[in-house]
Parts: structure tokens; C-alpha cells; sequence
């Protein structure tokens, strides 16, 4: 089990509100993802749900008991820091059987769900060793298998994998996922990466100061952004945003359009444009385009292979059915 | 400049500084050395040569010799663990935040600033005088006999003072080590459902541990030569004669300087010993 509702939850350090009241509902077994830009109060939101910050205002409730005023180790949560927080001067072993050790089992228990957790994260070779002896990804297990030998009611993630190097993240944002399925328990995770948000939730919430911008699933977020900033932060290259007389076509404030959902013909097209910094990726191409009487360059993806280069005349189509039109208060106009 | 060059180019310019603190070091124990072989009393007009290890003989098997190898180890380990203790307790204390932190920190490190002799003074005539100190006031106003500490409990006394005096030293060490731990380890902890005594136990002792061994290590050296605070206290008097003070008054009391000077050279070899045993002991949490 592991539902977790926050009822008009609040956070102010002294005068300065950084959560406003916020309404949120996490059902048993999803894989929730906080992102937003850094700032946003989405680690403060995991630690108001963690306990380790107390609340201002409202309620928490875990699987239907109030759990507001809850110590966190009451609260049958764990959680997995951004500094791993490993005990130097522990084993992997009994870094791992800390939880259980606190929790007063007995000693045959605690070596087998230890060696249980560390088979399920390919540890067994590294028991007895210190976590200063460890590489950065095998901390990151370590740190995973405490908190999965407390068999919790939900696993809290506080930006974990910002400290691995790009391709172990990659490995174990596809670990921690994995592990999701096969442990069907809900995992809410915290990141600023909107890649990992997109690959990894089954829910993503988009903070902005302490606001929830929109909730949903990553494709809902993709194809219906809320608003202005939930477009330019979901997708990555972010969307182009165009304002002004373009827009005006369209009766928006400003329109949006993917980098994706522009089409590159060799002539004609609805907007003409130079060619600035272009970013081969082998499969993808991402053209940097400069169009007269647009305040920004636009940024367009082509095929891996195409013969374009810098300073050359470049024409676009947006395809109309992928337009995102936004009023001025940058909500999405229907 | 090739860093070869740079180098013995360095050695040269620091030559004279090492000359001199050898000079500085060498002479005074090798002087200490050669009297220790004399029969060499000043005030007698003795300075006869060949007393070979005589001076050392007498120096161990008189009676004051075991007594003030016991005073000093009462002293020195007395001090350590009310510092120790102490200390880890003060900068638990002191790393909570509380109101005026900056001016409470300057006022626990002040003892550490006040010279032992001074301090000495002030805690024998203001705090422990049985008339007239504060103590005495204190026991009064409870309608009790005053202590006088010093006559009464001298080896107590002494390793209050002393304690006194160190306890800033352990404190500000400790409360780095303590600053320098990561807080997410000990939020960790919190939901893995440690209390705040397993906390304690479990992250912040085991993190102090090092911090730990370099306070014993440095406080050890330094209180095996105190000697003011006795000086000025009991003067040796009531089983408060350490090894140090022992020396001093064969020489200076008795005006033995031969005798004298053994017992200095013994005390240079056991504190040595000393220092290697706690290298051993513990000074492997230094490792790592």
C-alpha cells in the first residue's frame, strides 16, 4: 500500500511562503516525478511528505491515516538522498541492515533480507566493504537497497542520479524503473531533468514556485501543455514560442510549435529563414534558424543526413494540427 | 625554473632555520644528558664527574619516583575524559542554533586565551578559597560546611583547573568535526528510525572518532608537562607532585641539578613511550 494525499499543504520559512496551499493525490504503486526548474520547491514538497520538514498548513495522509504530525520513521517511507548519505564507517552490509537493525529484528531476519536486497542489486560481491571504497553507481545501489530492505509503503527520490556521470545514468534511470515494475511500490522522484521525468513517470507534477502547474502523464504533458511554461519545459529541444503578429494569425497571444512538428522543405514554406548553429546528434539534426521579424531563432529538427549547412536559406511549415496556441496570461487557449 | 633548481635552491635558504632550531633542541638535552652522568650541586660547590647511571638509579627507586608516575596519570587521564566528555557535549550544544551563537562560541574558547598561571590563581583565591571564594559563598548560602578544595581534594582541584583550561581546545575541534558532518546522513538515519540517542551512537560518535584521537593526542603532550597550575596551587603538596613537578624540585628544590637532569631524561623517554603507544592504540582511526 501506499496512497498519499496532500490536502492544502502549505510551507512558509518565516514570512516566505515557498508552497503555497497545494493539493496532490498519489495512488498506490505509481511512479510519480516532482520537475521543475531548480528553486521550484519540489525537493522541499518530497520533504514535507518524507517528515522532515514540518508543515505550515493543511494534511498529509498516508494510505488514508492522518500522517501530519507523524516522526518520519513512522511513516514507513524511505528515501534515497541526492548525497547517497551512505554511513562511512559502515559496511555495505550493515549500511544496509541499519533500518532493520533500528527497527529491533532479529539477527537471522536482518542477514537474510540484507542478502536478499543485495542480490536483487547485484551487491553480493561488495558486502563487506566501505562505501569510500565504492564507485559513485554502486553508492547509488547501496543507498537503494537500504531503503528497499524496510519493504516501505513508498520509496521517495531526491534527485539521485545528479551525481553520476551521463551514461551511468542513463543505466540506472532504466535500474530504478525496473525495479518499479518489479516492485510495484510507489516511488515518488524528484528531478530538475525533464528527460528523466519523461522516461521514468507514470505521473509527472511540473512545479513552478511552489505552484502545481499541471499533472498528468508524460505524453498528456506533451501533447496538452496547461500553459507557457509547462510547453517550453516538457520536450526537449524546448518548444518554440512566437509572439507578435505570427501569433496574431493564429488569434493567440503566442503560439507554440515543436521543434519536431516543423517541416523543412526546399522551397515555399510558411516562414523563411538563415541557418545559424546547427547540432548533428548522427540521427537528428537540430537547426538553429534565424527568421526575419521573430524575436527569437527557431529551432528545428531535421533527418540525420540532411545537406544544409550554415548561412544557408532555409524554409519551414508548421504542422497545423501540432500548433499550441496560448492567450496572454500564457494559459492554452482550446 | 626546473622545480630540481627551485628545490635545493629552497634547502639553502631554509638551512639556517634548521640550524638553528637544532641548535636550539640539541644543546639544552645533550647539556641535560652530561649533567645527568655528574654529581652536580651548585650550592655545595659539587661538580664531580662519573657518576655514570647513579643519577638514574636514584631518580627511580626513591619512593617519590612511583607516587608521581601515579599523580600524573591521575592528572592527565582525569583531564582527557572530562575534556573528551565535555567537549562532545559543548559542541553538540553549540552546534544548535541558538540566539547570540557568535558571542557564546568567542565566551567558550576565552579560557583557552587566559595564561595557566593566572587562571590558577583566580580559580585558587575567587572560586576554591574556603573563606573567601565563590564556592564557599555557594556552600554557605546552602547552609553547608565549605570545601577547601585544595587541601581537601588537591588532585581533584588541579584537574578541574586544568580542565577548564583545555576544554575550549577539545570544544572548537569537535565542533568542526561536527559542523563537517554531512546533515543528510543524520536525516537518513531519522528515517531509518534511529532515535536521537542511536543518532548519536551510531553517525555523529563514530564520525567524531578521529577528531577524537587527534584531541587526546595533542592534550596528552601538552598535560604531561603541566606544571604552573601545580606550582601555583598546592606546589606539589598532597599527591599532586607529577613527574614534571618531581624534576623541577630536585633541581631547583633540592638543587640536585645531576639528579635532576635524570629524572628529565627519563621523563623525555616515558613520554616518548607514551606517545607511541597512543600511535598505536589509537591512532588508527587517523587511517582511512
Amino acid at each position: 500500500m501506499g496512497r498519499i494525499t496532500l490536502d492544502k499543504v502549505r510551507k512558509a520559512f518565516g514570512d516566505v511562503e515557498v508552497i503555497p496551499p497545494l493539493d496532490l493525490r498519489i495512488e498506490d504503486g505509481e511512479f510519480v516525478v516532482f520537475v521543475g526548474p531548480s528553486g521550484c520547491g519540489k525537493s522541499t514538497l518530497l520533504r514535507l511528505i518524507a517528515g522532515l520538514e514540518d508543515v505550515s498548513g493543511g494534511e498529509i495522509r498516508i494510505d488514508g491515516t492522518d500522517a501530519t504530525n507523524l516522526s518520519p520513521a513512522k511513516r514507513r517511507l524511505a528515501m534515497v538522498f541526492q548525497s547517497y548519505a551512505l554511513y562511512p564507517h559502515m559496511s555495505v552490509r550493515k549500511n544496509i541492515a541499519f533500518p532493520l537493525k533500528m527497527a529491533g529484528l532479529d539477527k537471522a531476519e536482518i542477514d537474510k533480507r540484507v542478502e536478499g536486497a543485495a542480490k536483487v542489486l547485484n551487491l553480493d560481491s561488495y558486502l563487506d566493504r566501505r562505501p569510500g571504497q565504492l564507485s559513485g553507481g554502486q553508492r547509488q545501489r547501496v543507498a537503494i537497497g537500504r531503503a528497499i530492505v524496510r519493504e516501505p509503503s513508498a520509496f521517495l527520490f531526491d534527485e539521485p542520479l545528479s551525481n553520476l556521470d551521463a551514461a551511468l545514468r542513463v543505466g540506472m534511470r532504466l535500474e530504478i524503473s525496473e525495479l518499479h515494475k518489479r516492485l510495484a511500490t510507489t516511488m515518488i522522484y524528484v528531478t530538475h531533468d525533464q528527460v528523466e521525468a519523461m522516461t521514468m513517470a507514470d505521473k509527472i507534477v511540473v512545479l513552478q514556485a511552489g505552484h502545481i502547474e499541471q499533472v498528468g502523464s508524460p505524453l498528456e504533458l506533451y501533447r496538452t501543455p496547461r500553459n507557457k511554461f509547462v510547453a517550453g519545459f516538457i520536450g526537449s529541444p524546448r518548444m518554440n514560442l512566437i509572439e507578435g503578429p505570427e501569433a496574431a494569425k493564429h488569434d493567440a497571444h503566442t503560439i507554440g510549435i515543436r521543434p519536431e512538428h516543423l517541416m523543412v522543405t526546399p522551397e515555399g514554406g510558411t516562414w523563411t529563414g538563415k541557418i545559424g548553429v546547427s547540432e548533428h546528434l548522427g540521427s537528428d539534426t537540430f537547426f538553429h534558424v534565424t527568421v526575419p521579424g521573430f524575436a527569437e531563432p527557431l529551432t528545428v529538427r531535421a533527418g540525420g543526413e540532411v545537406d544544409l549547412h550554415y548561412d544557408d536559406e532555409i524554409h519551414l511549415t508548421p504542422d497545423p494540427a501540432q500548433i499550441h496556441r496560448f492567450d496572454a496570461e500564457g494559459l492554452r487557449l482550446a | 625554473m626546473a622545480t630540481q633548481h627551485s628545490r635545493s635552491a629552497a634547502r639553502l635558504m631554509m638551512s639556517p632555520a634548521v640550524f638553528l632550531l637544532l641548535v636550539w633542541m640539541l644543546v639544552p638535552l645533550i647539556m641535560t644528558l652530561w649533567f645527568s652522568t655528574l654529581d652536580y650541586r651548585p650550592m655545595r660547590g659539587t661538580f664531580d664527574c662519573c657518576e655514570g647511571l647513579g643519577n638514574y638509579s636514584r631518580f627511580v627507586t626513591s619512593s617519590a619516583f612511583l607516587d608521581s608516575i601515579v599523580a600524573t596519570l591521575q592528572l592527565v587521564g582525569g583531564v582527557l575524559v572530562i575534556t573528551v566528555v565535555g567537549g562532545v557535549l559543548l559542541a553538540i550544544l553549540l552546534d544548535q542554533p541558538i540566539w547570540g551563537q557568535g558571542v557564546v562560541r568567542i565566551l567558550v574558547i576565552a579560557p583557552f586565551f587566559v595564561m595557566p598561571t593566572v587562571s590558577a590563581l583566580v580559580w585558587k583565591n575567587m572560586f576554591m578559597n574556603p573563606v573567601n571564594g565563590l564556592f564557599a559563598h555557594l556552600f554557605k548560602g546552602l547552609g553547608l560546611q565549605p570545601v577547601d578544595w585544595l587541601s581537601q581534594y588537591p588532585m581533584f582541584s588541579i584537574i578541574l583547573i586544568v580542565s577548564w583550561q583545555w576544554l575550549p581546545f577539545a570544544t572548537l575541534i569537535l565542533l568542526t568535526a561536527i559542523q563537517s558532518l554531512d546533515s543528510e546522513q543524520l536525516e537518513a538515519a531519522e528515517m531509518d528510525g534511529a532515535g536521537p540517542l542511536s543518532r548519536f551512537g551510531h553517525i555523529i560518535l563514530p564520525h567524531l572518532a578521529r577528531s577524537i584521537t587527534v584531541v587526546v593526542l595533542i592534550q596528552t603532550i601538552f598535560l604531561l608537562s603541566i606544571f604552573a597550575e601545580i606550582y601555583v596551587t598546592t606546589s606539589g603538596a598532597f599527591g599532586t607532585r607529577t613527574l614534571t613537578y618531581l624534576v623541577y624540585q630536585r633541581v631547583i628544590e633540592s638543587q640536585n641539578v645531576g639528579l635532576g637532569s635524570a629524572g628529565g631524561i627519563i621523563a623525555v623517554i616515558l613520554a616518548n613511550i607514551v606517545a607511541l603507544v597512543l600511535m598505536r592504540v589509537v591512532g588508527k582511526n587517523l587511517d582511512a
